[in-house]
């Protein structure tokens, strides 16, 4: 009987601590981000979808086509198209189809390039009405963010000595993959 | 004959009013409580929809009333459709005794308080049948636990309220709160243990957490009203807010002196007084459903069996005592 | 004083989940009842089954950074570490001190987290609405602090074979050291508005003893043995990683109860803030990837056997390699999956409500347990 009476008092007791903490917090401020009117800042290591770096001096991407990510890519989701133009020494990049439906953002595309061409992208507020909007193409990508950092694109013949320790790294990541 | 028929005519527009008010107040009630958890949890609950998202309810509303009404095939279609309307129809009649002041009542009846607790009781027989008519196990499970629960809480809730009718001496809620006058019955101890066992009695009647069993989502989905949805489930949304408004208004009026303030007797029959009069009886009214809210959102649900372990074990001999206690205090003090 | 049910009254199937609040997922659970009373509790599994070990067959190493994370969403780090120290351990490879003191770091943080997500969802279980959104609270912090190391928020394919693929940096020392302290403060008031609360007291003191026996019949592990009164802790018995270099206590509790396993993940939630200051202490300097990192991680044929601590208990991963950079075989025994199995013996005979209750103090994570 006492130890009942005992326990009544003290449950009250643990029910009243229960609500005293409730009402601190519920007169204290609110600690969300009223969203779509409020972000938080994202960390600049955020691992968005990858995209190619933009050479700030030129314009244009540090892609040699060496296929090292689409062949490291664990889900398959990059397509490169490389061709080799008349007279040319190397491939050039034309066409850079990213599925990112697919991706899983494991960061081994942007770890295995040679030429540090790749970055993840800050972006991740990715939104579409169908899955076809997340098939990108990067390489007209670097043309529009170029632009949009105001970069003017120089033409061709200014990147010399680039390619070149480029095309010696090339054969080594072939060479590993066989 | 026009006496009459004026008598006829001032009920009915009270009656528009009382039922228009439960609308309002079951919109009004769905707000306060969305904001109210939503700053308990630290978040600023609904914000949008007009000023301080005060019309969130009423959008809701309008969206629950848009969907389409579903009805599974196994289930036994007339008792599914009539459940919810059970459930939201005889609190808001039952509104219609409350003395919301002095004159603010649609009808003293001399057994106001019976006619309250018997169309209160209309409230575990619409779960029952929404849960028997869904076809479902979920909801039979809900429907089970609802008449277990509510036969059982209702027994300490009568002795409550006998208790106050001991003390008053009448069934009528007018002549119940002008009793009380300044003295409220809470302000005497053995009416203190009345009002206490009163309110958690009033909670498990209401069905609203800790003592939610009937619904218990983490359970049992969502009880007896699974199978609803739309308006069929918006309209046990306001069956629930409308059975909390007068399980609050009772315990105001029975216990909490009704329209009148701690030791002043307000005279005069003023308009201006009048108001105040309400005034003061929603204060009381809301101040108890605002602590009920904050009950809900602070504390884990009971098991089945220590509820009613709770309501037989303790509860029920409590308030039997307490019964017994003010006879004697009545007695001794006529002697 | 709950009567045994009588088992040869009429019974009802009631078939809980794939879509049912409490399984967390797509968890089946075929309840035969007796009234409210559980007699048989069978749990159908598959619903959400991704193959991952088969995967792993077909996927380089390095390919199977981002599938550690599917797997256990809550602990997603213990995952990994689990992963690149069986590798590391079947080819040889030697990982810079610093890497394995941030491997540690940030596994525990993750642990921390992956507890506060579990009381959040253990009192949902329960019913009550709030402590779930004042752990998130915390496990926002963590998370922001993780996401500046890794990237990601839940799935953070962070661990590398060699190392680790991101330093920490002063932002996240700072803010780590900020978080312990935070967390300090608030797991006493986790204990005055949950565990000392009277009705949770009584929805979980008692309910779902699992005893010594029961526990190691079954070979449960993690928080669940250590609530039954058995030190059991890969960390301690079996060191791995820079762990023994670590002062940190395993907490036990011999009661075996929904209750003890509470407990024992408050405590553990104390111990993880301990190891992680001490490893923010002692972090030495060094890169945190080794110095030539093979393109493709390849050993010898031969086989390898890795288990780790993961937040829900005891994680092994098998490989089996026939001198490629795939393995040929890989098995994972993922802590959930073998916890899961107890669940019929120790709720035959209770109520659905204490089903529940059982289910939430045991932790589950279903996309683990189908893999």
């Amino acid at each position: 009987m006492i130890a009942t009476i005992k326990e009544i008092i003290g449950g009250a007791k643990s029910l009243l601590v229960g609500m005293s903490i409730t009402a601190k917090y519920g007169m204290s401020k609110t600690v969300t981000a009223h969203y779509p009117f409020e972000t938080l800042d994202i960390t600049p290591n955020f691992r968005g979808h990858i995209d190619l770096v933009v050479n700030t001096k030129t314009g244009k991407h540090k892609c040699i086509s060496c296929m090292m990510c689409q062949r490291t890519c664990p889900s398959g989701c990059i397509e490169i198209k490389a061709e080799k133009p008349e007279g040319a020494k190397k491939k050039q990049l034309v066409e850079y189809h990213l599925d990112f439906t697919k991706c899983s953002l494991c960061g081994n595309c942007v770890e295995v390039c040679p030429t540090k061409a790749l970055e993840y992208s800050n972006e991740y507020n990715l939104v579409g009405t169908s899955r076809h909007d997340f098939h990108f193409e990067l390489v007209e990508r670097v043309v529009k963010r170029a632009d949009a950092m105001g970069i003017v694109v120089v033409e061709e013949k200014a990147e010399e000595p680039k390619p070149e320790k480029a095309a010696a790294e090339a054969p080594v990541g072939d060479d590993n993959s066989e | 004959m026009s006496d009459a028929l004026i008598q006829l005519i001032i009920i009915l527009a009270l009656a528009l009013v009382v039922v228009a008010y439960a609308f309002g107040n079951s919109a009004i009630l769905v707000w306060v409580e969305r904001k109210l958890c939503g700053h308990i949890q630290r978040r600023p609950g609904p914000c949008e929809v007009g000023p301080f998202g005060l019309f969130q309810t009423a959008i809701d509303g309008i969206k629950l009333m848009g969907k389409q009404i579903i009805i599974p095939r196994n289930a036994d279609k007339r008792l599914f459709m009539v459940a919810p309307v059970l459930s939201f129809v005889p609190p808001i009649i039952a509104l219609m005794v409350i003395p919301f002041s002095k004159h603010v009542q649609v009808r003293d009846l001399d057994i106001g308080l019976l006619f309250v607790l018997s169309l209160a009781a209309m409230n575990v027989l619409a779960i029952l049948i929404a849960g028997w008519s869904s076809a479902n196990k979920y909801s039979l499970f809900g429907a089970v636990r609802a008449v277990a629960q509510n036969v059982a809480y209702e027994i300490p809730l009568l002795i409550c309220l006998i208790t106050a009718v001991m003390w008053t001496g009448s069934l009528s809620l007018g002549d119940i709160v002008n009793a009380q006058g300044g003295t409220w019955f809470i302000f005497y101890p053995w009416g203190f243990v009345a009002f206490l066992v009163y309110f958690i009695t009033g909670m498990a009647e209401t069905n609203r957490a800790p003592f939610d069993m009937p619904e218990a989502e983490s359970e049992l989905t969502a009880g007896f009203h699974t199978e609803y949805a739309g308006m069929g489930f918006g309209l046990f949304f306001l069956g629930e807010y409308t059975n909390m408004l007068l399980m609050a208004s009772l315990a105001t009026a029975l216990f909490l002196g009704g329209y009148n303030l701690p030791f002043i007797e307000l005279t005069g029959d003023g308009v201006m007084t009048e108001l105040l009069r309400v005034f003061i009886f929603l204060a009381k009214a809301y101040g108890m459903i605002i602590v009920m809210i904050w009950i809900r959102w602070t504390f884990p649900r009971v098991r089945f069996d220590q509820l009613m372990n709770f309501c037989w074990k303790i509860l029920i001999p409590v308030s039997m005592a307490n019964l017994a206690i003010t006879a004697l205090v009545m007695k001794l003090g006529e002697l | 004083m709950i009567p045994h049910p009588d088992p040869t009254q009429e019974t009802l199937v009631l078939n809980m989940g794939p879509q049912h609040p409490s399984t967390h997922g797509v968890l089946r659970v075929l309840l035969k009842m007796d009234g409210e009373y559980v007699i048989e509790a069978e749990p159908v599994l598959g619903y959400g089954h991704r193959m991952h070990e088969k995967m792993g067959e077909v996927r380089s190493h390095n390919g199977f950074y981002a599938n550690v994370g599917r797997m256990d969403y809550g602990g997603a780090l213990s995952f990994a570490h689990g992963h690149v120290l069986a590798v590391e351990r079947l080819s040889d490879i030697q990982v810079p001190e610093r890497a394995e003191y941030i491997r540690v770091i940030t596994t525990e943080l993750n642990r921390v987290a992956s507890h506060l997500l579990w009381i959040g969802a253990f009192l949902l279980d329960l019913g009550a609405f709030t402590p779930i959104l004042y752990s998130f609270d915390d496990r926002e912090i963590a998370l922001d602090l993780l996401e500046h190391v890794t990237g990601a928020r839940i799935t953070f394919s962070y661990f590398r074979v060699g190392g680790v693929c991101n330093d920490i940096d002063e932002q996240f020392i700072e803010g780590t050291k900020k978080f312990i302290k935070r967390m300090r403060e608030r797991i006493p008031m986790f204990h005055k508005l949950v565990t000392g609360n009277i009705i949770f007291r009584k929805r979980v003191e008692g309910i779902g003893i699992i005893d010594r026996d029961m526990a190691l019949r079954y070979g449960v592990t993690g928080p669940m043995i250590r609530g039954s009164g058995i030190p059991y802790d890969i960390r301690k018995v079996e060191p791995y990683s820079v762990y023994p270099e670590f002062d940190f206590d395993i907490p036990t509790y011999d009661e075996g109860d929904c209750m003890a396993r509470h407990k024992v993940r408050m405590d553990e939630i104390e111990q993880s803030l301990r190891i992680i200051e001490q490893g923010l202490e002692k972090l030495p300097d060094g890169p945190v990837m080794m110095e030539k990192v093979p393109k493709k991680v390849k050993s010898g044929p031969g086989d390898t056997f890795m288990s780790v601590e993961a937040a829900r208990g005891e994680l092994c991963y098998y490989l089996a390699t026939d001198g490629t950079d795939t393995p040929y075989r890989m098995k994972i025994r993922s802590p959930s999956y073998s916890n899961l199995s107890i669940l019929k013996e120790v709720t035959s005979g209770i109520l659905l409500s204490d089903l529940v209750a059982v289910m939430g103090s045991m932790d589950l994570v279903i996309p683990e347990i189908d893999r």
